[in-house]
């Protein structure tokens, strides 16, 4: 029963992230919301992980975690490098290159 | 003989309760102690009019804080105003959970183990627990809407994550040595004078000197001192909350210092101890007391640093943390790892 | 299981909060629950070790960097929804749903054969020890290449934050 219903969770963050994603304009949010969809996938990896007894599944969530961090890392660097030149951390003012 | 959910319950609500009763305890007696031996430091009393030798004082606090105006100032965010003080208090009595009090005694015809929680991941638990600590601190300094109290939060904050990082690592040499993540077998590995503190001296500072800066205290004290930040990221708070926040630094105190005696010092082993000698009660008891008269000794160690040591400035204690006991913490794991590689550990 | 039921919708409830509310500091909190009930399934999932590395790592440095951010930037004026994005707000909460039946579809159908499970529990199941001899072992190259890709990302990080000295 456990591993029919956490995938379905795991979908249903995925989802709402996937919205935040295209909804907000802060670019914190953002980055957020995507942290959310990652850790839905966490979630189906660690389902999966226990209904086939399998510890590859560990590793995968361990790899994902580690790239999280490294991007979230640097996703909120570049945040603060806009944030000084721009005074906004809103996607819609970094509009520089747009034709 | 499978025991009763009952004789389970039970058990596990006499644990709790003397595992809180004890941390509580000692939050309060920590403030008697702390006046008295900043007295003796300084060439002074400390107070002694209230009750015998001034033994009554942590009460008379308590009335005073209870007694209080609770303000809650209007241009302050309310939800995480009123949560921060929880949220720094509840994960440091959560830490002291999984720490072992003694040897597994045998009552009732099973064993029972002196901890709440024998958790197969105990270290990291800790780590865990004092990693949402930072929150806490974070939270109070934002929501207080004011200058000072955010500097004083995010300061803390860094100090925290910084000093956690070498706290972190320099566990790993005391995890390698035991092979075991369990905190009941890194004590039961040091039996004898086979004492952690003897054989990873390196690790043992830098844990003490992170220990201190992860609970606010001694020389880095710098987010919440007086002449500094008007009082950090506590100003805008009064009366029982502002005595949580001061509750919750003891109680951070007690789990660093029973850590410290559980990781390094041998926890409840008393060296010498003859169990042939004497009745299993009687070897508990002693072993219990050793715990006990181990980590008093450490929140001595606390208070004697504090009153002794000068504060340290904010870029002093990050360069602290980043450059000297991050690769001192580095250099423990490198000579831990040789030394089991040669057989020597 | 009452407790699992509880805990998911504690997860959706926060995650709806993380994109719906407007102040980003009430957001991050709310991920940081999210994170947390994550955390709890790991632990019901027989993962006790990733249980304890999400609260330590997620929860406890990544959010904290979060809120590190939201802090400098002094984060506190409310956004509003500009209404020439309707359109594009629209097509997102459509999309939401048929992403959510789209994905559970393709779950659903992996071809569930009704054979048992494929054995039982192995005796270091989710700890440490299990981990670690799979990253060492079997997958070396990429552990080895995630530091470096921590590396690289430390670096940047820092490049990227510092201030030009004029």
């Amino acid at each position: 029963m456990i591993t029919s219903f956490l995938p379905l969770v795991a979908a249903v963050l995925f989802a709402i992230g996937a919205i935040g994603v295209l909804i907000r304009r802060n670019a914190i949010v953002i980055l957020m919301c995507i942290e959310l969809m990652l850790n839905a996938v966490n979630l189906t990896f660690a389902s999966y992980a226990y209904e086939l007894r399998s510890m590859a599944g560990h590793v995968f969530i361990f790899f994902v975690m580690t790239v999280a961090a490294a991007e979230a890392a640097v996703g909120l660097g570049i945040v603060i490098a806009v944030f000084r030149k721009r005074q906004s951390a809103d996607v819609d003012d970094v509009n520089l290159m747009r034709w | 003989m499978e025991p009763s959910i009952l004789s389970l319950v039970i058990e596990a609500l006499l644990k709790v309760a003397f595992v809180i009763g004890l941390v509580m305890g000692g939050v309060t007696y920590m403030t008697w102690v702390e006046r008295r031996v900043a007295g003796i430091i300084q060439d002074r009393l400390g107070p002694n009019r209230v009750g015998f030798a001034g033994l009554l004082q942590p009460i008379a606090d308590g009335l005073k804080f209870l007694f209080k105006e609770d303000i809650i100032p209007p241009h302050v965010y309310k939800p995480f105003y009123i949560l921060a003080p929880t949220l720094i208090f509840v994960p440091s009595l959560l830490g002291s959970t999984v720490i072992p009090f003694g040897d597994s005694i045998h009552l009732f015809g099973r064993d029972i183990q002196l901890q709440v929680a024998n958790l197969n991941v105990g270290i990291l638990f800790i780590f865990a627990m004092s990693a949402m600590g930072v929150y806490g601190i974070a939270l109070a300094g934002w929501s207080s809407n004011n200058k000072f109290s955010l500097m004083g939060g995010l300061r803390s904050s860094a100090q925290l994550i910084s000093y956690e990082l070498a706290m972190g690592l320099s566990v790993v040499g005391v995890l390698m040595v035991t092979g075991s993540l369990r905190l009941n077998e890194v004590v039961e590995s040091q039996s004898g004078f086979h004492w952690n503190a003897f054989t990873q001296p390196i690790g043992l500072l830098c844990f003490v000197v992170a220990a201190f800066a992860e609970t606010n205290r001694a020389p880095f004290d710098l987010p919440e001192c007086e002449s500094e930040l008007v009082a950090g990221y506590h100003t805008e708070y009064s009366s029982m909350k502002f005595a949580m926040f001061m509750m919750a630094e003891y109680a951070n105190m007690i789990t660093a210092a029973a850590l410290m005696v559980t990781l390094y010092f041998g926890g409840w082993q008393v060296p010498g101890l003859s169990k042939a000698a004497l009745s299993p009660l009687a070897v508990s008891l002693i072993q219990v007391g050793a715990f006990l008269f181990k980590t008093a000794f450490f929140l001595f160690l606390f208070v004697w640093v504090r009153w002794t040591l000068p504060r340290f400035r904010f870029d002093q204690l990050m360069d602290l943390g980043w450059k000297a006991l991050f690769p001192l913490a580095l250099l423990q794991i490198f000579i831990t790892a040789f030394c089991i590689l040669r057989g020597w550990l | 299981m009452l407790v699992i039921n509880l805990i998911a919708f504690v997860a959706i409830f926060s995650a709806l909060m993380v994109v719906f509310h407007r102040s980003p500091m009430v957001s991050v909190v709310f991920l940081i629950v999210n994170l947390v009930c994550i955390a709890l399934f790991f632990l019901f999932l027989h993962a006790q070790f990733l249980f304890a590395i999400q609260i330590i790592v997620y929860a406890g440095a990544i959010m904290v960097l979060f809120v590190f951010v939201v802090m400098l930037l002094n984060l506190r004026k409310e956004e509003e929804l500009l209404p020439g994005w309707r359109v594009q707000r629209a097509l997102a909460y459509l999309g939401g749903p048929l992403l959510v039946g789209a994905l559970w579809t393709a779950l659903w159908r992996r071809g569930r054969s009704s054979e048992a499970f494929p054995g039982s529990f192995g005796s270091g199941f989710g700890t440490a020890e299990d981990i670690g001899q799979l990253l060492f072992n079997d997958y070396l190259f990429q552990f080895e290449a995630a530091s470096v890709l921590l590396v690289v990302a430390m670096i940047g990080a820092v490049v990227l934050a510092r201030r030009k000295e004029s």
